[in-house]
């Protein structure tokens, strides 16, 4: 199995650990991710909020570098993963757009290439049960909220991920490699992780309403396929602490970290210990589970 | 809630640049409020999405784009999601934040267009996002150097901010792509 695979901008900074377990769990699993040259930034959300055209532009100069070879693109960044939709959708419908971004990039690109978050290659291509065959250790009932976020699942006629209001993807695996994936209702509600700079204020707000929400839904830990998640749930928490008393002490995991456990991948590589809310007793609990 | 807005009867109002901005018809909206129920900020914002839409209906001029949710909106798109006439409210929000700018509406608190213009600078410039240059060009802008600050030590050790730009992205593709915008808006002056 073989693909492209667009790291993203936060591959270097506030999400090495999401790249480095994602490469690490491929490994492991026998998938080949191909790295295309001189890929560049997609424009997250501060593209979209100021030019349509730079947000469909962008994300597709790094799709066009994969066009040729025929790959899919994988992503495991959820907002890259939206990006780069989006922009496939808007470049099929206006043969206006095409033609703009075909004059920025020095050549034309029909919006074909596939995109792909991760957990879709592992669940559709390799299959939940290969997977979890493939694991060394349970997760040992583990009880995990699983949180999608709103990239993954909107807009949905785009992303075709999942159910939009009650997606099950990362409740499946968590629960094929023997955890439990809880039933709780803010799974795709907004963590507001693209102002997370900008309106602190707001996003303090929003990701301590979740994460009270997954407490009381008695979460041991929650799970996460997007980067701006990871870093606005965890990092907050230290601001949740000083600004209203409350230590929420949830440590927030990339899903490939929780695989890569189960599947045997030693925590250093999976750069568990770069989180700021740690998860030392999640790795210890899978470490001795069978 | 009562909706009063500056009513010029001699315009259209914003309602249609947005609607051709955003290719929608915002006609259908029948103001079941779906789209401000799930939205994260209505609570928090003065004016929730759907009151945006109505002011909209009601031809409102220029002051909407003072409203708090104009910059205070996270860009999720529960609304456009849960909207039953299919609206995508989340584009009439990215499509009012572009007229805010143009217009230069008023400043508002947290500064996100400033966010926005550093983050897009430092990729125009190195083609890959720069957190240290992009967080200077932000701190620099809102003069409010203190907050956050203290996580730094603690995430350079962790290694969660790069020392370096990455140089490896295709700048200059990039650099065509941001030259072509600006292009295309000095073009619909
Ligand atoms: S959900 Fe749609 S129809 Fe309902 S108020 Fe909002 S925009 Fe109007
Ligand atoms: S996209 Fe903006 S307006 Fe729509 S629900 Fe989200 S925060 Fe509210």
């Amino acid at each position: 199995m073989k693909y492209g695979y667009f790291p993203g901008c936060s591959a270097d900074s506030t999400a090495r650990d999401m790249h480095t377990s994602t490469v690490a769990v491929a490994q492991a699993l026998g998938i080949e991710l191909i790295e295309p040259k001189g890929w560049t930034c997609c424009g997250a959300t501060a593209g979209h909020q100021t030019d349509r055209f730079l947000s469909v532009a962008l994300p597709a100069a790094s799709l066009a570098k994969v066009k040729d070879d025929g790959l899919d693109m994988v992503v495991s960044c959820a907002a890259c993963y939206n990006r780069m939709k989006v922009a496939n959708h808007e470049i099929q419908q206006s043969d206006e757009m095409r033609r703009a971004v075909a004059d920025a990039l020095g050549r034309d690109y029909d919006g074909s290439v596939r995109v792909r978050h991760f957990l879709e290659v592992l669940l559709e291509d390799l299959g939940i049960d290969k997977v979890a065959a493939l694991a060394k250790h349970s997760l040992g009932g583990l009880k995990v909220a699983c949180y999608y976020g709103c990239l993954l699942v909107r807009p949905n006629e785009v992303t075709k991920f999942d159910d939009p209001e009650n997606p099950t993807s990362l409740d499946r695996l968590v629960n094929a490699l023997g955890g439990e994936g809880l039933e709780w209702p803010h799974k795709v509600e907004c963590c507001g992780g693209g102002l997370s700079m900008s309106r602190t204020d707001v996003v303090v707000s929003l990701t301590d309403a979740i994460l009270e929400m997954a407490k009381a839904s008695g979460a041991q830990c929650v799970t996460v396929g997007c980067p701006m998640c990871q870093i606005n749930l965890d990092m907050r928490q230290l601001d949740i602490r000083k600004q209203m008393g409350k230590s929420h002490d949830m440590p927030i995991v990339y899903i490939t970290q929780l695989l890569g456990l189960c599947l045997g991948v030693p925590a250093q590589q999976l750069g568990l210990e770069k989180l700021m809310i740690p998860a030392g007793d999640i790795v210890k609990t899978i470490g001795s589970a069978a | 809630m009562a909706i009063t807005i500056k009513k010029n009867v001699e315009t259209e109002g914003l309602i249609r640049r947005i609607e051709q901005m955003t290719g929608t018809d915002l006609s259908t909206c029948y103001q079941c409020k779906r789209c401000t129920s799930g939205c994260p900020v209505s609570k928090l914002a003065g004016s929730p999405p759907s009151e945006i839409m109505r002011r909209l209906h009601l031809k409102a001029g220029d002051e909407l784009l003072d409203s708090e949710i104009v910059w205070m909106c996270v860009s999720c798109e529960t609304c456009s999601a849960r909207c039953p006439m299919g609206i995508d409210v989340a584009a009439v929000m990215d499509a009012l934040r572009q007229l805010a700018r143009e217009k230069k509406a008023a400043p508002q608190e947290g500064n996100v267009p400033l966010f926005n213009r550093a983050f897009l600078e430092t990729v125009k410039f190195f083609g890959r996002t720069y957190d240290i240059a992009m967080i200077a060009a932000y701190k620099l802008g809102t003069r409010k150097f203190m907050d956050d600050t203290e996580k730094f030590p603690s995430m350079l050790k962790k290694r969660k901010i790069a020392l370096l730009p990455s140089l490896k992205g295709d700048r200059k593709t990039t650099r065509r792509i941001f030259q072509k915008a600006n292009e295309r808006k000095e073009a619909e002056r």
